[in-house]
């Protein structure tokens, strides 16, 4: 394996329930275990079946055993599902050296949809986001994943963009494989196709931030 | 991931979830029985339990409520087998009578009671702290630091459990069993130990002349704890810093002992066996100590105790923790309040770190799922109840629908108490029409909770003749939980299918008045609510149709529903944007800038109930078979 650019490696998975989270961290993690790394996930995701926010804390080390939670400001990599939640989780988990890849789609809060409240000005949401850590970079993921034929594929198109960051602790070869083991047939195409599109998203530069 | 449950493969290193690894360690055991009723954070051991069950030749058993299930486990001790028990902490309470009798009686074959906590309640309506219940009934108690830890301490449990023929109770919490980490896994037994005859005069029976043998068996468990390997201690010999550490509180003191580059000089005493403490294995380290800080998951029972030892002892020590206000008193640790009572222990100012904007930002509140029949039956209540001249009292209950009493639910509900708990509060009020009670009085019940702890309370409303209506909300599921079989379902844990108990018959057969609507048909199904809020004496509603989450696994054929945008007349329609603003689904969101409904393709499962009632027409379902 790759020796970790960091150790421990911390890494947050954001979003709202529902979009793949768990699933996302859940690949990620195992696939650091079988590399002969120690790991810790931390899922915070509570009643919020759907529609609440949540977020997995995956944690890599080569000596420690860590504790599932990652302490403030000492993420390595943020890989958001949605901006707001992105914002949420940098303001609290970013610091200096944090890389971070999110979906600029906003999924607007019930609050906002019953005109209670009101989203925040998505250009400012994004500055707020590349403010906060190393560098920042949007990745189309739903609308990659309804393009290739299922909205909720967007988490395999994080993770290939992810797996193509400079630093990443895993390569896209590593992760294919991983994916290749959990689905079969037509949806395994499917999310192959997803993931080479995140990918190519990080390698066009996508819109950089940094 | 069944695969890593049953493997024999000693010394492969595994990432499991904290309920995984409590699954290996009891098929490490070698279980014959297991039983369980659904709680989050704990939900997932039994379900896995029953999947492996027959491979592994034991018995898994979604009781019908935690009593059965923790007495269950007792019935086979008689017989030596060994039985685990999966509760969270609101059942441990329900088993509060079984647990205090059981400890006087004792066991025979091993019997393990995991408890799991959920701090800061992410998926709970209260934190209560279950090492009371240990403390209260004289048992033992074990809480693991990790996932490793989770799995190692159920062998160790049932070898002490049989040893002191006592229960023996493995507090979890939340960020355990939902939390993953690498475990090396043990053997697994060539077979089960064979069970043991009943003899005539083998004895588990519970009697005051018991005490002193109880309290004697526990001061068993404090000499066995005093040399435990769940206990581990790290830094100087004679420390005069010291942090006491349960559960979770070990690897974030850990951590943050090491951010602060004090590990050499702070000593950091992780206790694995919280109940009886091991004293003089504590006090070894207290006694020179000058302050000591207690980090532990919900109440300062720790720090309590260790005040109490400390001063029998006739120790001067200054005690930090959830008590003296360095951590704080209510919800869950974390690396950072733990980080920040490590620096004022040994001394350090908090750094000034450059923070990032604290200007709020937008919460998003719990909802129930997209298609979530609930959202129907909450409408149609308020709905209903707004037609009568005098306002109804509406009590709430535990489930999925416990959410009714926020905007989920139109703010269904004005009481809410524990599970099982509606049927009770409403008979009392329906008691209370002759003294001048006019309103009409409904509460609720999901189907699992139906069997789960309604029964009783039906009796009783139906033989005092209560005014009241009960609408027994039937999903086809546990859902908040995660879709676990119930006595309803005609499933089991092992995946028999079996005769489903009907509740319309139930109910029948207690006299009660019994209807069945379905929440979708939103019109008629009002027209009968508000009839049967005019009937006097006690009705039962069944509300049929089920959960949504669980429809759009089983649906075939994809359904797709969308808005026709030309049809959709907006902020003109005069419905005040109903589908996404009054409706509330998530699969209904609005397109800001055309000013109009729009279908989040994401959150949309398809159950088409916004398109009856979008009053312009404008949502169109097309496509899809029921499966």
């Amino acid at each position: 394996m790759k020796k970790l650019a960091y150790d421990p490696l911390n890494l947050v998975i954001c979003g709202i329930g529902g979009q793949g989270n768990v699933l996302a961290s859940e690949i990620l993690a195992s696939t650091m275990n079988d590399l002969g790394c120690r790991v810790a996930v931390g899922e915070t995701y509570g009643a919020s079946q759907r529609g609440g926010s949540v977020m997995s804390h995956v944690r890599v080390s080569e000596q420690w055993d860590l504790g599932v939670l990652i302490p403030a400001g000492e993420a390595h990599f943020i890989i958001g599902f949605e901006p707001l939640e992105t914002l949420r989780i940098a303001r609290q988990y970013a610091g200096d050296k944090t890389r971070i890849i999110y979906d600029p789609r906003p999924v607007y809060p019930g609050s906002v949809l019953r005109g209670e409240a009101q989203y925040p000005p998505i250009d400012a949401l994004k500055a707020e986001i590349a403010s906060l850590g190393a560098s920042a970079l949007e990745v189309p993921a739903a609308d990659i994943a309804m393009s290739c034929g299922d909205a909720r594929a967007a988490n395999i198109a994080l993770l290939g963009a992810f797996s193509c960051l400079p630093g990443a602790p895993l390569d896209s070869a590593a992760l294919r494989e991983v994916i290749s083991q959990r689905f079969r047939g037509a949806v395994l195409e499917m999310n192959l196709a997803v993931f080479e599109k995140g990918c190519a998203a990080v390698k066009e530069g996508g819109a950089n931030h940094g | 991931m069944d695969w890593t449950m049953t493997a024999n493969a000693p010394g492969k290193v595994c990432l499991m979830q904290g309920n995984e690894a409590i699954v290996r360690g009891a098929v490490e055991s070698g279980i014959h029985f297991a039983a369980s009723y659904p709680g989050s954070p704990s939900s997932q051991i039994l379900g896995m339990l029953g999947k492996i069950a027959e491979e592994r030749h034991f018995y898994a058993q979604w009781a019908t409520n935690e009593v059965c299930a923790f007495q269950a486990c007792l019935g086979t001790s008689l017989a030596g087998a060994r039985s685990i028990c999966i509760v969270k902490q609101n059942g441990l309470l329900c088993v509060a009578d079984a647990l205090h009798c059981a400890s006087q009686h004792g066991v025979k074959g091993g019997v393990v009671l995991v408890t799991s906590d959920d701090p800061g309640a992410h998926s709970s309506t209260n934190e209560f702290d279950s090492r009371y219940m240990a403390e209260s009934a004289d048992l033992p108690m074990l809480e693991p630091t990790n996932m490793q830890e989770a799995k190692d301490m159920v062998p160790y449990a049932f070898a002490l459990s049989e040893a002191l023929r006592q229960v023996v109770i493995i507090r979890l919490t939340t960020r355990v069993c939902h939390g993953r980490g690498s475990v090396t896994l043990g053997e697994l037994p060539e077979a089960n130990r064979p069970l043991t005859t009943v003899n005539a005069w083998d004895r588990m029976v519970c009697l005051s002349f018991r005490h002193q043998t109880m309290l004697d068996t526990l001061e068993g468990f404090r000499e066995a704890f005093e040399t435990s390997p769940c206990n581990h201690y790290e830094g100087p010999e004679a420390p005069k810093k010291l942090i006491v550490a349960g559960g979770t509180g070990c690897l974030y003191s850990r951590e943050a002992l090491r951010l602060l580059k004090a590990s050499g000089d702070v000593g950091l005493m992780c206790l694995g066996t919280i109940w009886p403490l091991p004293e003089q294995w504590i006090l070894s380290k207290l006694r020179t100590a000058q302050e000591v800080l207690i980090c532990e998951e919900v109440d300062p029972f720790l720090e309590k105790a260790l005040m109490a030892l400390a001063g029998r002892e006739g120790l001067t020590l200054r005690f930090l923790g959830r008590q003296d206000g360095a951590l704080p008193r209510v919800g869950e640790l974390n690396p950072e309040n733990v980080l920040s009572a490590a620096r004022r222990l040994i001394g350090i100012a908090e750094p000034a770190r450059q923070k990032a904007s604290s200007a709020p930002l937008l919460e998003r509140d719990l909802n129930f799922c997209a298609g979530c029949p609930h959202r129907a039956t909450f409408y149609l209540l308020k709905q209903a109840l707004r037609r009568e001249k005098l306002p109804g009292v509406v009590i709430g209950d535990i489930g999925c629908y416990f959410m009714a009493g926020a905007q989920p639910g139109q703010y269904a509900y004005q009481a809410c108490n524990c599970m099982g708990s509606g049927i009770n509060l409403a008979e009392g009020l329906g008691q209370l029409t002759p003294y001048g009670m006019d309103q009409p009085v409904v509460t609720m019940c999901g189907d699992s909770t139906f069997f789960h702890t309604i029964l009783p309370g039906l009796v009783n409303a139906s033989y005092h003749h209560s005014n009241m209506l009960l609408m027994v909300l039937d999903n086809s599921a546990t859902a908040m939980t995660g879709f676990q079989p119930h006595p309803g379902t005609g499933l089991t844990a092992m995946g028999e299918t079996v005769q489903p108990m009907s509740i319309r018959a139930i109910c029948e057969a207690m006299g009660c008045r019994v209807s069945e609507a379905d929440p979708f048909d939103v019109q008629e199904t009002t027209d009968l609510v508000t009839e049967l809020l005019h009937e006097p004496g006690l009705k039962v509603l069944i509300m049929k149709q089920p959960c949504a989450t669980l429809m759009s696994k089983q649906r075939k054929g994809k359904v797709t529903v969308r808005v026709d945008q030309s049809k959709c007349i907006g902020d003109g329609c005069g419905c005040d944007r109903f589908c996404s603003r009054v409706w509330g689904c998530p699969g209904n969101s609005w397109d800001f800038k055309a000013g109009k409904a729009v279908i989040d393709p994401v959150s949309c499962v398809g159950c088409g109930v916004c398109a009856k009632l979008c009053p312009a027409g404008a949502i169109i379902v097309e496509g899809g078979e029921d499966a």
